[in-house]
């Protein structure tokens, strides 16, 4: 019997039985669907992350406290000290760092800011002047404070749009005092909606000079970051080395294993969150596979039903002419066509499922997360499930075909 | 050279270990155009023999030859074919597939043949023609009465003009109305058309619609003869 009839006796085959066999593939269709949806939301993460990081610009290098972390949950850094003035000074000489663009050092952190009697939680960011222009922050009302300002530890605020809707309303804000840590501040300016911008959400964000935020803010003499723009693009690794290098005299290390600090390239960070959020979303994937096998294990349960119940067309079919390859075939096909099927509807509600939960993650996190159909993931699950098919229908399809034609005509 | 050529055959079962005789010392022969009644109490091994004749089981010891093949000198898928080709079967209980047309159902064995496909619907509307059944041709089983499900069997079995139809107790799910219906088809296609029909039946009534009844007893024959006065269904035949 040729291709199509045996595609066909399969068909009929699944016709005869449409509820059961809707309920039988539902384990694979679940299956894939979730597949279909992690690789989509993790795909989809993937991408907002690397926009991220690429929103900072590809010249940009960050130097963090601390030792490199070790992994995701690694943070030791996070209560390092190292970055000094001292370090500032050197790098900032030419000499040990001659394609180096410029460097910002930043410390931040969060405080409550107040106004009359409204009052804000907000992020407190002291940096230089230079950050106005690396995140492109231009303030639609006001102006951004200058290298004078950060050499006088100014008392001066340059505050996100949020910030100001809180503390003031609709009333200016130019020129009014805010109150952080019980110093008076004035605000020189106020930034337009920026959203999300790389990391950071400067619409909740009081920036100050980062002299005036160690030292009357914080309390502290270190910072929470250098950050440095190479010179172009094709240096960024001697650039890198350079500061490395810098640094470790300043600090006396000789062993680089026993760095008190490390330089991240947006190449390196954009890299390693690839990572985490490839290792996570593969890490579901697998787990969602599993309901495959399960689906699979079902699939060859009720074929086994259907070739038991089936016997006497199996006895008929043989009678007249059918060999055992036209039963193998034909039953075969049918646990195929089931997982196949189960395997396309399951795209399809992969497809919806990550469309509205890229609309809705959009929503609750106030990014642009794009949906991306993971078409990869999708010829993969459609092969997977036709796989599937073939493995868990093997053995009821040579059950029916090694069937006596006489001894299943005489089936009851 | 006989059409169904068979010698001392036996076929011993055996159930846990104790071998039982179901046929015991079998020897006959058919030629092409005869219509042979094989009757016996049930239990006496009537159809195992349709079974071995009908290349759906093999016997143990003896010879059978169909058209001077035997299934011990060929493979499964020969055997297949062979049934396919050469003979057609007519069950008890009919054995037609549910919720599939007369005309899908009559088509079948087309399927597995190597027939090309452009003559299938006209082959299987003649057959259909040929047990009188052409208004029924988009009816389902479901729909159909006994008789006309048999005779829907019996086109299924002509549809690729074998050389024998097996008809396994074809009467016995009908009423006599309806099998006298059935025989009378089965007796046209044996007088007009020529084809060959073995029939295995345990009623005196049904067998003597045959023209040589062949009857056997706890595995072997105990008489073959001709009938003298052979029922007919006279309005079928010229």
């Amino acid at each position: 019997m040729n291709f199509k009839y045996s595609a066909h006796a399969a068909l009929a085959g699944l016709r005869t039985n449409k509820s059961r066999s809707a309920l039988t593939i539902l384990g694979i269709v679940i299956g894939i669907t979730a597949i279909i949806l992690v690789m989509s939301i993790g795909q989809g993460a993937q991408d907002l992350i690397l926009n991220q990081v690429q929103g900072l610009g590809s010249r940009t290098i960050v130097v963090i406290p601390g030792r490199e972390p070790k992994g995701p949950t690694d943070s030791a850094q996070m209560f390092s000290d190292s970055l000094k003035e001292k370090d500032l000074e050197a790098l900032k000489n030419k000499a040990n760092v001659p394609t180096l663009g410029s460097v910002m050092p930043i410390v931040f952190g969060g405080e409550t800011g107040s106004y009359q009697n409204e009052t804000f939680r907000l992020t407190i960011f002291g940096a230089s002047e230079a950050i106005s222009t690396i995140f492109d922050l231009v303030p639609r009302e006001g102006i951004f404070f200058t290298d004078d300002y950060v050499r006088s530890r100014a008392d001066v605020v340059v505050i996100g749009s949020k910030v100001k809707k809180e503390l003031f309303g609709s009333s200016d804000a130019v020129g009014e005092r805010i109150k952080i840590k019980d110093r008076s501040f004035t605000v020189i300016g106020v930034l337009p909606e920026k959203g999300q911008v790389s990391f950071f959400n400067f619409d909740e964000t009081a920036i100050v000079p980062y002299t005036t935020a160690q030292q009357y803010i914080f309390g502290i003499k270190y910072f929470h970051r250098f950050m440095i723009q190479a010179s172009s693009e094709d240096s960024i690794l001697e650039t890198v080395r350079d500061i490395q290098l810098t640094l470790r005299d300043s600090h006396g290390i000789t062993d680089p294993s026993k760095d008190d600090f490390f330089v991240q390239t947006q190449a390196d960070l954009a890299a390693r969150l690839g990572t985490i959020t490839s290792v996570m979303t593969l890490f579901l994937a697998a787990v969602a596979a599993i309901s495959l096998v399960v689906g699979g294990i079902g699939i060859m349960n009720i074929m086994l039903v259907s070739v038991t119940e089936r016997t006497r067309e199996i006895g008929l079919r043989k009678a007249i002419g059918a060999t055992n390859g036209d039963i193998l075939k034909q039953f075969l096909l049918e646990a195929v066509f089931l997982t196949a099927f189960g395997g396309i509807v399951g795209i399809v509600f992969g497809v919806v499922f990550g469309y509205l939960a890229s609309i809705g993650l959009s929503r609750a996190l106030g990014v642009s997360w794009a949906f991306t159909f993971p078409i990869g993931s999708a010829i993969l699950g459609l092969s997977v499930s036709t796989a599937i098919g073939l493995l868990f229908g093997i053995y009821p399809a040579r059950q029916a075909s090694q069937k006596s034609p006489m001894e299943a005509l005489r089936y009851e | 050279m006989s059409l169904i050529d068979v010698k001392n055959l036996q076929k011993i079962y055996e159930t846990e270990g104790v071998p039982f005789a179901a046929l015991r010392d079998i020897s006959f022969a058919i030629d092409t155009g005869e219509f042979v009644a094989i009757m016996g109490p049930s239990g006496s091994g009537k159809s195992t023999l349709l079974h071995i004749l009908g290349f759906l089981d093999r016997h143990t010891a003896g010879a059978y030859r169909f058209n001077g093949k035997t299934i011990n000198e060929s493979t499964d898928d020969e055997i297949a074919h062979l049934r396919n080709k050469k003979m057609g079967f007519v069950f008890q209980s009919f054995n037609l597939l549910a919720r599939t047309s007369v005309l899908e159902n009559v088509k079948l064995p087309l399927l597995y043949s190597d027939i090309v496909e452009s003559e299938w619907n006209g082959r299987a509307l003649q057959a259909i023609e040929s047990v009188g059944l052409s208004h029924r041709v988009a009816h389902e089983p479901a729909q159909l009465s006994g008789g006309e499900k048999q005779r829907v069997a019996i086109a299924r079995a002509l549809v690729n003009d074998p050389e024998v139809i097996f008809a396994d107790e074809p009467t016995g799910n009908l009423d006599s109305k309806s099998g006298g219906m059935i025989m009378e088809t089965l007796q046209k296609l044996n007088e007009d058309d020529d084809h060959t029909i073995l029939l295995i039946t345990h009623e005196t009534y049904t067998a003597e619609h045959a023209a040589r009844i062949i009857f056997i007893k706890d595995g072997a024959i105990e008489s073959d003869r001709h009938v003298t006065k052979r029922l007919k269904a006279n309005h079928f035949i010229k």
